[in-house]
């Protein structure tokens, strides 16, 4: 029986393909007659927004890409950094926003496996992952729901593939109501000669297909995630792709194996638009053309067609360029490990994507227009005015400091998440030094006696929304900042841009202002970024989520016995402030949180200082001075203090008398640049004086002491407290009846 | 001693366990692929690691349990070679026949990753010599299905054999295993199950050093 590819294209077809009339006529132009079925998938999955960056392009050329150590910039499927010693780590942060709020738990799941397979297509063992969640207000009705799903999709992929989770974010505001973002995040260290790319090389050679079948899950999956969301929603549950960690882990076996023996000439990862995209990826890239015979692809379902085929978003699947004469050796590495292994098609000289099927050809399309030639556009925007800075005389002091602190610490958005990573294997493969709860997640690098790498994730996307220069600025300045406080050097980061429609001139200026922000402060700290995915559409019934440019960093420790942690803390140790005394409750979480108040500018970011006042700290850990460090970021130096005392179980006895300014801005403001150190007693006099040598403001607050945070005149609470309160939210506000029965 | 790791596909914690009794007995063990028929005779510990064996799809361990390889350690469990089942390495010795019991769901129905504290519940077996009775230790646990059951009658009978060897104290049984049930040996004492992981604590950069001992006590680098 023969399988039906030709359908009439109609105006309904062509919008339904999410492709606009005058990106229609472009296709036209392009092939001079009608396109058939096949090939209207084909360039709507091309040209989405999301493989395509058709807004962004523009404006990510601006980013810093280069540095000494950078390997691989953006344009593959991870970016690639030198780390010394012939090793390399590669990473790369992206989105699966659309699908996890269709379908929590395979959303989130596929969003891991996909990332992970950037890094490994790579030729690079994954070493660590971490995820950016955020989600809609506590109280509305779908939130624990996805909570609970993309957790237990997160961990149930990750878990079982085996990579330890080492760090993330999780935030709740209402402006996610109709939109969550799932950010996954992955890395792994190759040798610096054995890195893999997607560039074909070599007229006549075979395209094989690796991994899992194909089936007909996630057909259209990356146009869907191009749209915005409206009450026809559930309708899209077929676009989402269903993971399978099982096959992911023995293709990565497989693929290792394979690397090893010299089969691969390019190799690419199937995710968006699946078989489409990495073929057309290979070709464009290698200036050649790609002609597929789809008899041969693997297939789990019976009749699909040859659309169907090309725009399955199947997982767990890879393409790779072979080198003929190694066809016996590759084949039986997958046979061992169970997979699929098909000779599929042949590179051309011919610059032509051509797709055959049941003996007809069903797509014929100049490769090059399909891949690096899709659209581009310069989309209007509007500069976003900044808020004006909050007077903090016009705020409120509360009656009871103590109090504050418990009701911030108990808050949503500053308790503690255990309960999220809890359900995360932190600890696979034995190399992870430092967990979740601390700045930055840490872990060994296998092979070498002292080396580690450090990585977080963070932006703050209420200061963004207030002010998307300072906001995207301010992203950077945070995650380099977290990566300093474990004394990692920092190397180099990655992008992940969610923002809401781009044809709407505010959002596209939210996205234009927080690109140059972002730009500026990898420039000013050295930090450029080398992979990364934009997410635009994060809008339902027209209201966007908050600009959330997630920005993920990487660090490199030298001797990680030299390491900082929150927590470690002797009783006695010097309590030290980095930094100025603050002045600003603008954006505050203590204000949005405690008193409802989402007001005024957000703290500006001063790179310079920034710079400084890091440079000082991660010198001060790594000549072994400092006992434990935490930055001073959401929740101001008050929360810095107790999360400090409650990682070192001891109290402390501070005396804030000779700080400058109103005790609620110096206790919740959130002024940049900031870090709190303990020292060892007989080391804090010259540790200061260094800081007096380097140009870093500090204050000497107090000492480790007792078991009660205790601050002259102000507060004094016992650190059980603290933490009881701190890690009692999440497990009350997940833990109930109507959560377990939403699942 | 010479120790041997089986290798499944879906199994993830192998390379832990080969880093640590090649740390601890300073030479690599020998790993054996699903496929095979046979185990060297001069194997005098065979070690099942954790991870998802197939997924864990079906029921953890089920499909493991039933491939070539392990007719091979039920043999040479036969004869008396050690053999130490960590996470699905249990789940896997549980589904075929080695050690009694089952694993469920944990009581939770998360996946949960955190440290524990374990009491050493019977020192004398070949796999914890190296503790004393009654030590309490640390040690990660990170699963999914870990609830240890059995029926009253085989509950009765492990407890009364001594084959309990480690328990959550109660505070910390982070799964609802019945009597605290951490990990079980046989009742000829050379083949132990148990979910928690000592290879992910056994040198500084783990935090501590508390499931050393195990291993020590397994290739005979301690006791008796």
């Amino acid at each position: 029986m023969s399988i039906p590819n030709i359908i009439p294209i109609t105006e309904e077809l062509i919008s339904a393909h999410g492709l606009k009339p005058e990106e229609y006529q472009r296709i036209l132009d392009l092939i001079g007659r009608e396109p058939t079925f096949t090939e209207l998938g084909i360039f709507s999955a091309m040209w989405n927004e999301h493989c395509s960056y058709k807004s962004s392009k523009k404006w990510l050329r601006t980013l810093p890409t280069t540095g000494p150590r950078v390997i691989q910039g953006p344009g593959e499927n991870a970016g690639v950094v030198d780390i010394g010693d012939g090793d390399c780590v590669v990473f790369k942060m992206e989105s699966h926003n659309h699908p996890s709020y269709i379908e929590p738990y395979q959303g989130a799941a596929t969003g891991v496996g996909g990332i992970l397979r950037d890094v490994f297509t790579m030729g690079a063992r994954p070493i660590a992952a971490m995820n950016a969640l955020r989600f809609g207000a506590p109280d509305h009705p779908k939130t624990r729901h996805l909570v609970s799903g993309v957790v237990a999709g997160v961990g149930g992929y990750g878990n079982s593939f085996g990579v330890p989770t080492v760090g993330g974010e999780v935030e709740f505001d209402p402006r996610y109501n109709g939109n969550c973002l799932v950010n996954a995040f992955a890395a792994g260290i190759a040798k610096t000669d054995g890195i893999f790319l997607s560039e074909a090389k070599g007229v006549g050679l075979p395209v094989v297909y690796l991994g899992a079948k194909t089936g007909r899950d996630g057909v259209g999956g990356a146009t869907m995630a191009s749209a915005e969301f409206d009450e026809s929603i559930e309708e899209k549950r077929p676009t989402v792709q269903v993971g399978d960690p099982f096959t992911e882990k023995c293709l990565l076996e497989a693929c290792l194996e394979l690397m090893q023996t010299g089969a691969v000439i390019a190799i690419q990862d199937m995710g968006a638009a699946g078989l489409t995209c990495s073929a057309v990826e290979m070709g464009a890239k290698g200036e050649l053309g790609i002609e597929l015979d789809l008899d041969h692809v693997p297939v789990r379902e019976i009749n699909m067609s040859a659309y169907e085929m090309m725009l399955s978003e199947s997982q767990e699947r890879m393409l790779m360029v072979l080198e003929p004469s190694k066809e016996e050796i590759a084949k039986a590495i997958f046979v061992k490990w169970g997979l699929d292994f098909a000779i599929v098609g042949k590179t051309t000289d011919d610059l032509r994507f051509r797709i055959l099927h049941q003996g007809e050809e069903v797509a014929n399309l100049p490769i090059k227009e399909l891949g690096d030639e899709a659209p581009e556009y310069d989309r209007e925007w509007r500069e976003i005015g900044s808020l004006s800075p909050l007077d903090i005389a016009e705020v409120e002091e509360p009656e009871d400091y103590g109090q504050a602190l418990l009701d911030l610490l108990g808050s949503p958005n500053n308790a503690s998440r255990r309960w999220v990573w809890e359900q995360y294997d932190t600890l696979i493969q034995g190399n992870s030094l430092q967990i979740p709860g601390g700045d930055a997640g840490v872990v060994r690098v296998d092979g070498h006696a002292t080396k580690a790498l450090a990585f977080s994730s963070d932006v703050t996307p209420r200061y963004v929304e207030a002010n998307p220069y300072e906001g995207g600025k301010q992203a950077v300045a945070e995650c380099w900042r977290n990566l300093t406080a474990t004394g990692a050097e920092p190397l180099a980061s990655t992008d992940n841009l969610n923002f809401g429609n781009p044809e709407r001139p505010e959002i596209m200026g939210q996205l234009v202002m927080a690109i140059q922000g972002i730009g500026e402060a990898c420039t000013a700290l050295d930090f450029p970024i080398v992979s990364g995915n934009v997410s635009l559409y994060n809008e339902t019934n027209g209201e966007a989520i908050l600009p959330t440019p997630t920005i993920g960093g990487v660090g490199l420790i030298d001797d990680w016995n030299h390491m900082a942690r929150i927590g470690g803390a002797s009783s006695g140790d010097a309590v030290i402030l980095i930094g100025g005394d603050c002045s600003h409750l603008g954006q505050s979480a203590w204000m949005r949180d405690c008193l409802g108040r989402a007001e005024g500018a957000p703290p500006p970011v001063d790179l310079m200082e920034e710079r400084r006042n890091g440079d000082f700290v991660r010198s001060a850990i790594r000549n072994g001075q400092v006992t434990s460090c935490h930055d001073i970021s959401s929740g101001g130096l008050a929360t810095t203090l107790a999360e400090m005392a409650m990682a070192s179980d001891l109290g402390m006895q501070l005396d804030f008398s000779a700080c400058h300014g109103p005790a609620h801005a110096l206790l919740f403001g959130e002024d940049q640049a900031r870090y709190v150190l303990t020292v060892p007693a007989d080391l804090s006099g010259y540790v200061m004086a260094s800081a007096e040598g380097a140009g870093v403001p500090f204050r000497h607050l107090g000492a480790m002491s007792g078991d009660s945070l205790r601050i002259e005149g102000l507060m004094s609470v016992p650190v059980s407290a603290l933490r009881a309160t701190h890690e009692s939210w999440f497990p009350a506000f997940m833990d109930v009846p109507e959560a377990l029965a939403a699942e | 001693m010479k120790a041997a790791v089986i290798l499944l596909p879906g199994l993830n914690r192998d390379r832990d366990m080969i880093a640590a009794l090649t740390k601890i007995s300073g030479q690599a063990p020998q790993t054996v692929w699903q496929t095979e028929t046979s185990i060297d005779d001069d194997v005098d510990l065979i070690v099942i690691p954790g991870g998802f064996s197939y997924g864990d799809y079906l029921r953890c361990g089920a499909i493991a349990a039933r491939m070539p390889v392990m007719q091979a350690v039920r043999e040479k469990a036969e004869k008396g070679t050690r053999v130490i089942g960590v996470c699905n390495g249990f789940q896997i010795l549980l589904e075929a026949g080695l050690l009694p019991g089952a694993l469920m769901r944990n009581a939770s129905l998360k996946f949960v990753c955190r440290e524990v504290r374990l009491e050493v519940a019977n020192a004398r077996t070949v796999f914890t010599q190296g503790y004393s009775q009654g030590q309490v230790i640390r040690c990660p646990v990170a699963h999914h299905d870990g609830n240890y059951f059995t029926d009253a009658d085989t509950l009765a009978e492990i407890e009364a054999n001594n084959q309990v060897a480690f328990r959550y104290t109660a505070d910390t049984n982070p799964n609802g295993s019945l009597n605290n049930i951490a990990g079980i040996v046989n009742k000829a004492g050379n083949v132990l199950g148990m979910m928690p992981h000592p290879e992910n604590l056994i040198e500084p950069a783990h935090g501590g050093s508390d499931g050393r001992a195990l291993f020590e006590s397994a290739l005979g680098l301690v006791g008796a």
